[in-house]
Formats: structure tokens, sequence, C-alpha cells
């Protein structure tokens, strides 16, 4: 593929996470502040997430693993994650991590499980989507876009 | 107004062509990241801390620590923390500042990401110069460099 169509591919992927909701407005204000001193930064950024994000996941599985459930502790670590899903435009995971705080409130661990069901798979699709972006993104720079 | 106190406020340094140093304090690591980058892309220097103790150890004004010293914290033209942290929140630490000889002045703001009107009120009256509500976004550090350089 040339780069016109390099191009057209990765602003035709794009647009689709936003339509879609993976993304929001906030995953645009990162690609601003990247610039010459720091062209990696929303990679740095993504990736961060994706290692942070993976750590909460598991600490909820534990979490909610327990004799008895801390759902203090479970708000907790669902605030971490909604706080850094927002921060990179993650809509979708937010979203996913309002409900299950909801959840939290009311104590109910068969609705907590469904939601740490739901963010898991959010947040594999929304890597999976991110991933194949930085991908496009690469080809079209080694492509000379 | 004399030479020290003119070049610790933000206009004065500003007017001295320096890059104000910013303290930004928040236990999650890729707010963290974001807030530095907002910060370096308005010409700051930064230095971050991932919760309040850790702040308070860098501005001085640890537990163990002598107030009277200078410190690398008394450079410190804005703190800007998180509200919701773990131990110590961000409003215990803007008392802390506020509470403190020589960190009264240093004007700190608050983020969070609950738009919370008695949260926000609660910090305003203590003292801080802002609330900003989170995901940052460039327009807000901008914002806050303009109401900082009218600060009197």
């Amino acid at each position: 593929m040339d780069v016109v169509q390099l191009k057209k591919q990765l602003g035709d992927y794009t647009r689709s996470l936003f339509n879609e909701g993976f993304l929001d407005d906030q995953f645009n204000q990162l690609q601003q502040l990247q610039d010459e001193s720091n062209p990696e930064f929303v990679a740095e950024v993504v990736s961060l997430f994706f290692q942070d994000s993976q750590r909460l996941v598991n600490e909820l599985a534990k979490d909610l693993e327990q004799q008895s459930v801390d759902f203090k502790k479970v708000d907790a670590h669902v605030h971490q994650l909604k706080g850094s899903s927002s921060s990179i435009g993650a809509q979708r995971v937010q979203k996913a991590c309002i409900s299950f705080r909801n959840y939290c409130d009311e104590q109910n661990i068969e609705g907590c499980l469904k939601c740490l069901q739901q963010l898991k798979n959010e947040y594999s699709l929304v890597k999976n989507k991110l991933e194949t972006l930085f991908k496009l993104e690469q080809q079209l720079l080694e492509a000379g876009g | 107004m004399d030479a020290t106190s003119s070049s610790s406020s933000w206009k004065g340094m500003m007017e001295q062509g320096n890059e104000p140093h910013v303290l930004a304090v928040d236990d999650n690591i890729i707010d963290r990241k974001i807030v530095e980058k907002l910060l370096k892309n308005s010409s700051c220097k930064v230095t971050t801390a991932e919760n309040g103790l850790r702040a308070l150890e860098y501005l001085g004004l640890g537990d163990d620590q002598d107030n009277s010293l200078e410190t690398s914290g008394s450079k410190v033209n804005l703190i800007i923390t998180d509200y919701c942290m773990p131990g110590m929140t961000g409003y215990d630490l803007l008392k802390k500042v506020k509470e403190s000889n020589a960190m009264k002045e240093v004007p700190v703001v608050i983020m969070s990401s609950e738009n919370i009107p008695t949260r926000i009120n609660k910090c305003l009256e203590e003292g801080a110069q802002m609330f900003m509500l989170k995901p940052l976004k460039q327009s807000d550090v901008k914002k806050l460099r303009c109401q900082l350089m009218t600060r009197s």
C-alpha cells in the first residue's frame, strides 16, 4: 500500500474507534500533547495504562474472591481504573467502571462480578484496537508518511 | 515589593524569564505522566510526587524535617495536587501547605475527577488557588497560567 492508502486506512480506523465509542476527545488531547521533544508520548502513556489496568483487573479479581468482600477496597480499585481510562480517553472502559461502582455501592457481589467480566472485555477490546492503531501509524511512518 | 518576594511570586518570576517550578502530586501513574507533559508544554519545570507525604518531604515540611532550612521545596512556585489520594488527601496537603510559614504563599491547585460543589468550596475556602476537573486539558493549564499572572 502506498502512503495515500495507508493514510486513508489510518484515518478510517481512527474515526471508527471514535464512532464506536472506544475513544473520546481526551485521546485527541493526548495526541495534541505529543511533540518532537517526546514523539513517543502517546504510546508511553497508553503502555502505562495497559500495565496499570492489568494490575487493577487482577486486584479486583482477588478482591471479589475473598470470603468477606471489602467493597471499599473494590471501589478504590475501580476508582483508579475509572480515572486512568478517563485520562486517556478509553470511554467504554470508563463507562464500565461507572456501572461497577454502582454495584459496589449496593454491595452487590453478583453485579460486581458481572461488571468485572464486562470490564475485562472492554479493556481487552480497547487494548487490541489501540495496538492496531499504533501498528497502522508505524506502517505509515515506515512508508514515508 | 522587595526583590525576593517578587521573584518568588509567579508574575515576578515570569517577568524575569524564569521557568516556574511546579510540584505535581497524584497517586495515579498515568495522570502523573499526563499532568507533567501538560505543564512541560507550558514551559514549566516539573517535579512529581506520588502521595502527600512525599510531597511534604520534598517541600521540606515533613515531620522529621527542620522547616526553617532552605530546601529544594522552597523553589516551588506552584503545587498541583489530586484530591482523592490514599492516606493524605489533596485537601489535607493543601491545609498543611497553608499552615506552614515557608510555603503558605505558594498557590495550590486541586484536581479531581468528581464535580462535588461541597468539595470544591471546602478547598477554595482553605485557600486553594483553583479547582480543576479531570481529565485535564491543555486549555485548563493555559487558564491556570493566566490566572496566576493576574494574581496579586
